[in-house]
Formats: C-alpha cells, sequence, structure tokens
C-alpha cells in the first residue's frame, strides 16, 4: 500500500500534534520541502496516444522508471511533454498501477510483450494483484515450458557434432532411432518380434482341430516344436537387445532401475526359469503362472509408440485425481454395501449373505454394469438400490474431466513439440538464408568497390550507374565495420564455395611436383585443409562447377582477371589450373596477394581460355596488379 | 424390527428425495429465508458525497486547490467516501510497523468523527486537518485535549491519561533503547499530572491544561512544528 502511505503522510503528520503536550523534551526540526511545487498535470506522449496524469500520481514509486528522474530522458522539450515510443495498451495499465496501487494483466496480451514493458518501466511482475496473478503466473509457465522445449530439441539436434565412440553412438542409436539406418532397421526388427511374440501367446492357446480321442487340443500343444522355436527365436532376440541396451547404458545402475528395463527382464524371465525347471512336477503350476508374465512384452510396444507413453505419463500425471476417485469410490461402495445387506437380511434366499459378499452388487451397479447375479428383493432394497446406482455415476463421472483435461494438455504439448521440430527446419533455413545473404552482400559491394576501381583504371562508365547503386546508410556503415575488421586481422572474408575452392587448389599446390590432374590426388589432398566439410560436395577444379561459378560470378557483373605467371601457356585445362595456382597463396595459410578472379558479364568477349580459367584460382582480392600475358584485364582488387 | 425399520427408513429419504425436488421448482416456499440480499445491497450503497467545495472553505482554512488535492488523496483510499475504523487503523498501523498504533489510532478516530456515527466522512477530515494545520494555538492545544479526554466530560482523568500514554508507547513495540519498562507510562503519567495538575484534584480541567501548554517553552515550539505539512 505505498500509494495509501504517501497519500495519509501528511494526515499522521499532522495527528502527530497529539503527542506534543505529553512530550518531555524538545521535537526535532521538521525537514523542509525545497522548491515545493504545486500538483501539476504532466502529459506523458505514448506512440502517440496522450496520457496524463498528476505528478504526485506517479511519484507514488519512486523506484520505478516513471517515478524517478529517470523520465527526464524522455522529455520533449519542444512539445514539453514524455515521449515514450512504446505499446500504448500495456501502458494503460501500467498507468493504472499507478493510480490504483494494483497491477493487472490484460488476458489478450502476449506473456513476453507484456515482460518487456513491466521491464521496461522498472516494475517487478510480483507486485501483480491477486486477481491477476494466478493467470498470470499460468502463461508465464506455459511460455517457460514451450523455449525450454525448443531448447531441448536443439541440443538433440546438436548432439550430431562431436565424434562419439561406440557405446554413446550406440545408446543414441538406441533412443532415437531416426539417426541411422541401422537403428532404424533395428527399431524395426524388434518391433516385429515383439509383435511374433505377442500373436504366438495368443494363438498358443486357441483350439485347433482335435486328436484321436474327441479331445480338443489347443494349438500350443499340438504344435510345441513349432511354437517353441518361435518363442525361443523371440527371447533370443530380445536378451541381445537388452544386452546391448546394458552395455550401451550411459549409467548402469539407473538403466536397470527404469521401468522399460524392468518390463524387459520380466518379459524375458519366465523362458529362462521354463529352461531350468523343465520336468518338475511339483512346480509346473507356477510355471504356469510363470507365462502369463510373458504377456508383459506387449509393454515393450511402448517404446516403439508416443500415444502409449503420453497415455502412462499422463495417469502418472494423473494420481491424485485417481486417488479420490478411488477414494469417494470405496466410501461409497462400504455404505451402500452395508444399506442392502441390511435392507435384504430378512428376505429368504438372498444372496446378499454378508456385507463384503454385497461389495460386489454394490461395484456392478455402480458401474452401471448390471450383471443381474446379485439382485434386490424387498422394497427396501429396491429403493437403496437404485439410489445407489444413480450415485455411482455421479461419483464417477465427477474426476473424470480433470483427468480429461491432463491428457488433453499434455497431448497438445506433444502435438505441439512435434510441430515446433518441423517448422524449426524452415526456420533454420530462413536464418541461414538471411545470414548469407548478409555476408554476400558485404562481398558483393567489395567486389563493387574493386570494380569501381577497375573502371577507373580502364576508363569505362558504362556500368558504373549500375554498380554504385544505392546501398542504406546503414548497409555501407555495416559493410566499413566489416571492412575495418578485415583491416584489424589482415585477412579477408570470402564465401564457402571460394574457400573450399581454395582449399583444393592448396591441396593440389601440395603436389606441385607431380601436376597431373589426375581427381584421385585432388581428392585425396582436399581432406586435410577442409575436413570439417566432409559432407559437403567438394568441388574438382575440372568438374562442372566452372561453369556454375561462371554463372553466379557473371550475376555479381565483375571483371574476370587472371593473373597468370606462368609464361607457358597450354590449352589443357588441367595445365592452366596448375599454372593459375602458382600465383595462388592458399587462403587457408596466409592472406597476401592473390590473384582475384572476377567475371565481365559480357560472354561473347571472353575467350574460351578465360571461361575455364577463373574457376580453378582463387577469387581473392589481389593487391596487385601484374601484367598477364593473356588478353585478359588484370585489376588489383582492395 | 429390521426389516420394518429399513422400510421405514427407505420411504424417509424417498420423501426427502421428494420435497428436494419439489423446491427446485420453487413449489414449495423454503420457510425460513431472510432478506439477506436486500442487506447486501445496503451496504454497498453506503456512500458519501461532501459538501461543495466553497463551504468547505468557509469551514476551514485550505486553500481551493489544497482541499482539491487532499480529496483526490482521500477519495482514492476511500471510493466510498467514508473511512470506518478499521480502515483507519489499518492506514495509520502503516506508518508504525514496528508497534502495535491501533490503540492510538482509536483515539484519533473518535477525536476526528466529531458527530460520532462511526465513520470518518472527508468534512470531519478535513476539519480536523485544519484545526491542525492552520489554526491557532489555542485550537490545537483544545484538538489536544479533546483527544485526551476519552469520555468528553472536559476533565482528563488519570485513568483516561494512562490509556493514552499507554497508546503512544505501544507504539513503539518491543525493539527499543532502552527497553521500555511496564511502569514507563505510569512515571510518564504522573510526571505530565505533576506539571498539569495545579490545584491537584486528580483531574486536569482544561484552563489548567491551557495554561500550563502555554508557559510551556517546548511545547509552543513544538505545536509550530507541522505548519508546512501541506
Amino acid at each position: 500500500m505505498a500509494a495509501g502511505v504517501a497519500a495519509w503522510l501528511p494526515f499522521a503528520r499532522a495527528a502527530a500534534i497529539g503527542w506534543m503536550p505529553v512530550a518531555n523534551c524538545p521535537m526535532p526540526l521538521a525537514p523542509t520541502e525545497k522548491n515545493k511545487r504545486q500538483d501539476e498535470l504532466i502529459i506523458l506522449n505514448v506512440s502517440g496516444r496522450r496520457f496524463q496524469t498528476w505528478r504526485t500520481t506517479l511519484e507514488r514509486y519512486p523506484d520505478t522508471l516513471l517515478g524517478s528522474t529517470e523520465k527526464e530522458f524522455f522529455f520533449n522539450e519542444d512539445t514539453k511533454e514524455y515521449f515514450f515510443d512504446r505499446d500504448p495498451e500495456v501502458f494503460r495499465c501500467i498507468l493504472n498501477f499507478y493510480r490504483t496501487g494494483k497491477l493487472h494483466y490484460p488476458r489478450y496480451e502476449c506473456i513476453s510483450a507484456y515482460d518487456e514493458e513491466l521491464a521496461f518501466y522498472g516494475i517487478l511482475p510480483e507486485i501483480i494483484g491477486d486477481c491477476c496473478y494466478e493467470e498470470y503466473k499460468d502463461r508465464k509457465r506455459e511460455n517457460a515450458e514451450r523455449l525450454m522445449d525448443d531448447n531441448d530439441s536443439e541440443n538433440n539436434q546438436e548432439g550430431s557434432m562431436p565424434s562419439l565412440n561406440l557405446r554413446q553412438t550406440m545408446w543414441r542409436a538406441f533412443e532415437n532411432p531416426h539417426t541411422s539406418t541401422l537403428a532404424l532397421v533395428f527399431y524395426y526388427v524388434t518391433g516385429f518380434f515383439i509383435a511374433v511374440s505377442v500373436i504366438t501367446n495368443v494363438v498358443e492357446t486357441v483350439p485347433c482341430g482335435t486328436v484321436p480321442g474327441n479331445k480338443e487340443l489347443p494349438c500350443g500343444e499340438r504344435y510345441a516344436v513349432a511354437f517353441f522355436c518361435l518363442d525361443t527365436a523371440c527371447v533370443m532376440i530380445f536378451t541381445v537387445e537388452y544386452l546391448m541396451r546394458l552395455f550401451a547404458a550411459p549409467s548402469r545402475y539407473r538403466f536397470m532401475r527404469s521401468v522399460m528395463s524392468i518390463i524387459d527382464v520380466v518379459a524375458i524371465m519366465p523362458y529362462y526359469i521354463g529352461l531350468v525347471m523343465t520336468n518338475n512336477e511339483d512346480v509346473s503350476g507356477a510355471f504356469v503362472t510363470l507365462r502369463v508374465f510373458r504377456v508383459f512384452r506387449i509393454f515393450k510396444f511402448s517404446r516403439h509408440s508416443q500415444g502409449l507413453r503420453i497415455l502412462g505419463y499422463t495417469l502418472k500425471s494423473c494420481a491424485s485425481e485417481l486417488g479420490f476417485l478411488l477414494f469417494s469410490l470405496t466410501m461409497a461402495i462400504i455404505i451402500f454395501a452395508t444399506v442392502m445387506f441390511y435392507a435384504e437380511k430378512g428376505s429368504s434366499a438372498s444372496k446378499f449373505t454378508s456385507i463384503p459378499a454385497s461389495f460386489w452388487y454394490t461395484i456392478v451397479t455402480m458401474t452401471t454394469l448390471g450383471y443381474g447375479d446379485m439382485v434386490p428383493k424387498t422394497i427396501a432394497g429396491k429403493i437403496f438400490g437404485s439410489i445407489c446406482s444413480l450415485s455411482g455415476v455421479l461419483v464417477i463421472a465427477l474426476p473424470v474431466p480433470v483427468i480429461v483435461s491432463n491428457f488433453s494438455r499434455i497431448y497438445h504439448q506433444n502435438q505441439r513439440a512435434d510441430k515446433r521440430r518441423a517448422q524449426k527446419k524452415a526456420r533454420l533455413a530462413r536464418i541461414r538464408v538471411a545470414k548469407t545473404g548478409s555476408s554476400s552482400a558485404y562481398l558483393h559491394s567489395k567486389r563493387n568497390g574493386l570494380l569501381n576501381a577497375a573502371l577507373e583504371l580502364t576508363g569505362s562508365s558504362d556500368d558504373e550507374q549500375h554498380i554504385s547503386k544505392s546501398t542504406s546508410l546503414i548497409e555501407s556503415q555495416h559493410h566499413h565495420l566489416l571492412h575495418c575488421l578485415e583491416k584489424t586481422t589482415n585477412h579477408e572474408f570470402i564465401d564457402e564455395q571460394l574457400f573450399e575452392q581454395n582449399c583444393m587448389d592448396n591441396s593440389m599446390q601440395n603436389y606441385p611436383s607431380t601436376r597431373s590432374p589426375s581427381l584421385s590426388s585432388n581428392n585425396g589432398g582436399s581432406t586435410s585443409c577442409c575436413s570439417r566439410r566432409n559432407k559437403t560436395t567438394t568441388h574438382l577444379p575440372n568438374s562442372k562447377v566452372p561453369a556454375t561459378r561462371l554463372q553466379s560470378m557473371q550475376e555479381l557483373s565483375t571483371i574476370h582477371i587472371q593473373c597468370s605467371e606462368q609464361p607457358s601457356l597450354t590449352t589443357s585445362r588441367s595445365s592452366l589450373n596448375m599454372k593459375s595456382d602458382d600465383g595462388l597463396r592458399p587462403n587457408c595459410k596466409t592472406s597476401h596477394l592473390t590473384t582475384a578472379i572476377i567475371s565481365i558479364p559480357t560472354p561473347p568477349a571472353l575467350t574460351p581460355e578465360g571461361e575455364s580459367r577463373p574457376p580453378p584460382s582463387s577469387p581473392h582480392p589481389t593487391m596487385n596488379i601484374s601484367t598477364t600475358c593473356s588478353n585478359v584485364v588484370k585489376v588489383s582488387a582492395l | 424390527m429390521g426389516i420394518q425399520g429399513m422400510e421405514l427408513c427407505a420411504m424417509a429419504v424417498v420423501i426427502m428425495l421428494f420435497i428436494a425436488v419439489l423446491k427446485q421448482f420453487g413449489i414449495l416456499e423454503p420457510m425460513s429465508m431472510e432478506d439477506t440480499s436486500d442487506s447486501d445491497l445496503e451496504l454497498s450503497s453506503i456512500r458519501h458525497q461532501p459538501e461543495g467545495l466553497e463551504q468547505l472553505q468557509e469551514l476551514t482554512k485550505f486553500t481551493k486547490k489544497e482541499l482539491q488535492s487532499l480529496y483526490r488523496g482521500f477519495k482514492n483510499e476511500c471510493p466510498s467516501g467514508l473511512v470506518d475504523e478499521d480502515t483507519f487503523k489499518l492506514i495509520y498501523a502503516q506508518f508504525f510497523p514496528q508497534g502495535d498504533a491501533s490503540m492510538y489510532a482509536h483515539f484519533l478516530f473518535n477525536a476526528f468523527d466529531v458527530d460520532r456515527n462511526g465513520a470518518i466522512c472527508f468534512e470531519n477530515f478535513v476539519v480536523g486537518l485544519s484545526i491542525l494545520l492552520r489554526g491557532t494555538v489555542h485550537e490545537k492545544l483544545n484538538w489536544a485535549f479533546n483527544l485526551y479526554d476519552i469520555n468528553k466530560d472536559g476533565y482528563i482523568t488519570k485513568e483516561e491519561m494512562l490509556a493514552i500514554m499507554k497508546s503512544i508507547y505501544n507504539m513503539m513495540g518491543r525493539y527499543t533503547y532502552p527497553i521500555v519498562r511496564d511502569d514507563a507510562p505510569i512515571e510518564h503519567v504522573e510526571k505530565f499530572f505533576q506539571k498539569m495538575d495545579r490545584n491537584r484534584d486528580g483531574v486536569v480541567t482544561i484552563e489548567e491544561f491551557l495554561e500550563t501548554c502555554q508557559k510551556d517553552e517546548n511545547i509552543m515550539s513544538s505545536m509550530q512544528l507541522f505548519e508546512n505539512v501541506i
């Protein structure tokens, strides 16, 4: 109640006069109010909407932006008002907080936008009034869950980068079958065998055909050997799978305690126990009971099915509601069983022999099953029986919506996670495009700078307008910044393809003696420099890459340059490559002068020679102008 | 017998259910239903509007702007226009976090609520403040006497003074230096009476009070202390 305190302080101070006659010593001096202002209206202009309030209203909370001198930073001298470039809708709530002392959270507002506004104005979210606090907290938790799911899935994706040892690879393969084809195969195989095992168990008990002696035999006994072989095969697969999982688990102790592993063990134990005690008559009864546990193999499907897992999780999270349901049902059963027993006590041949015997009737009636094996015969019994069935419907219907809403929430969360994973790819692609866009914009502008210099040299001004298209001020400043970084580190930015190209060329350079155009050596050499780029297609100097590169170059409308320091010109492409490479310093190592190759948008003018030349050489901007022995223009870049 | 007993029970249950269903249809008017809804309406409609600004200006020594500012603060805290004793105690307790200000707030409430209707309206509030902040020393001392005289009979007895003193000491709370002894209020009251009670008759009248206070330098100077509060 800070607002209250401030408003009533003058009153409390005035009332202190009541102590004065009682006091024995003199009072301290009162603090003087320097430049005591009359209460004035101040105007707060939030994105064009004007709010007005008293100055003292805002000063009630001096540790916020509006209550302190921080708002002076936003004072606009010309219009004599405080201008905030923020959302006026949320500002309404914030200003109401100053006025009434209670901060409300509007339901239509996005929770993160609201949080940002609160942070801007220096208001703690804990001040939100009780009326809106619950909603706020719920939305915040929901949002946090959403973001957490995002982070989780991101972390899962990134795990592919570091190299894993065998154990970790196996564990990852078990947990996420989609990571490799082998894991997928294993996944489907185990699923198939689980299905086979379950079907075997079921079919074993079906009677199939009679045996001489007019006795119906179940299939299990007729084809005992076949079923035994099937069972053995399944159990072997399951055992192998279990042992492999045990081996691969990061924490074996924790794995052994987990639910899925217990199910696995329970599924395969009956077989081994059966192997051990085959011919002992006494325990064969127990052995038959053990076979029941074979049905637990069906739970192994939960590894394969998302829906089963959700169901299990829902039931676990609704434990309290289920517990309540059970408790209330038990209470009702006991009450009605007692009543029915005493009501039916008098009637002859009554099935209600004791209260526990009446339990069966009560359960069957309350769940509206109504088998009819126990029926009340007296009037009182019938009346109470009908009340029992009516109340049964009510008691069971009450906790069910809670469970349903829980399930719905968890299910939707799962759907949301799946949707997000699908959207993530698109989002990442967009981000990548944006990044490459901005970096290529920079390289483009650099080449334009080159081109400008080149054009100055050659004196042609045809493409000047084309080149000097107006980049925005921000872009030019950004490029200047990148340029300064280049100068500082003495290295230069190039794009991905050229980088790989250089690696290739660098590898080629490493075999100067061979100078063979064979592709194999090139392949071998490239890995050293570009080991990280295993998956991307390596550009072979003699491949079709040149053509594409040419196209891209042509789009950039840059000049074709080649620096060749080799006197001998041969028409073979490979040797041309060699030549250009000699003058090339691999980008990987140093950064000094390398040849730049830029293509002009006038293909006809280019000789076939020129066409083949550009790709192999590195398109590094050079600092040199060197004379060529060909008819290609050489330009110094940068 | 058991059977007949159960049948009777069953009949009773059926009749009860029947009555419940009839109640739903409103055919059977329930016997005891007070007009509880009306009383709720009554409470929420209690509202008070103060007299006009001009009248208040005549009653008090505040300017129009001061009255406006005071009313805005008052109305913000009490939208209904009236302060009841519990709200008053709550508000006053905000200023004394360490001690218990409820007793003193009770006495204050009675001092402000001159027409004794259990609630302070804006006129009472502003008239009291006017005396305290803009009144003459004489008026202020009168107000203080009125505060101490709990039963408003014109005399301050030792019991009344003791009650006031205890309530003032309660506002200090437990954590003081030196620790408040149990007989500190009593001592203080004795000292007070020694100073004020001229004719030693065990009570302090208004004349004795005024006379003694006007002779005491400390008291006179402290009366001017809160001149510029508003």
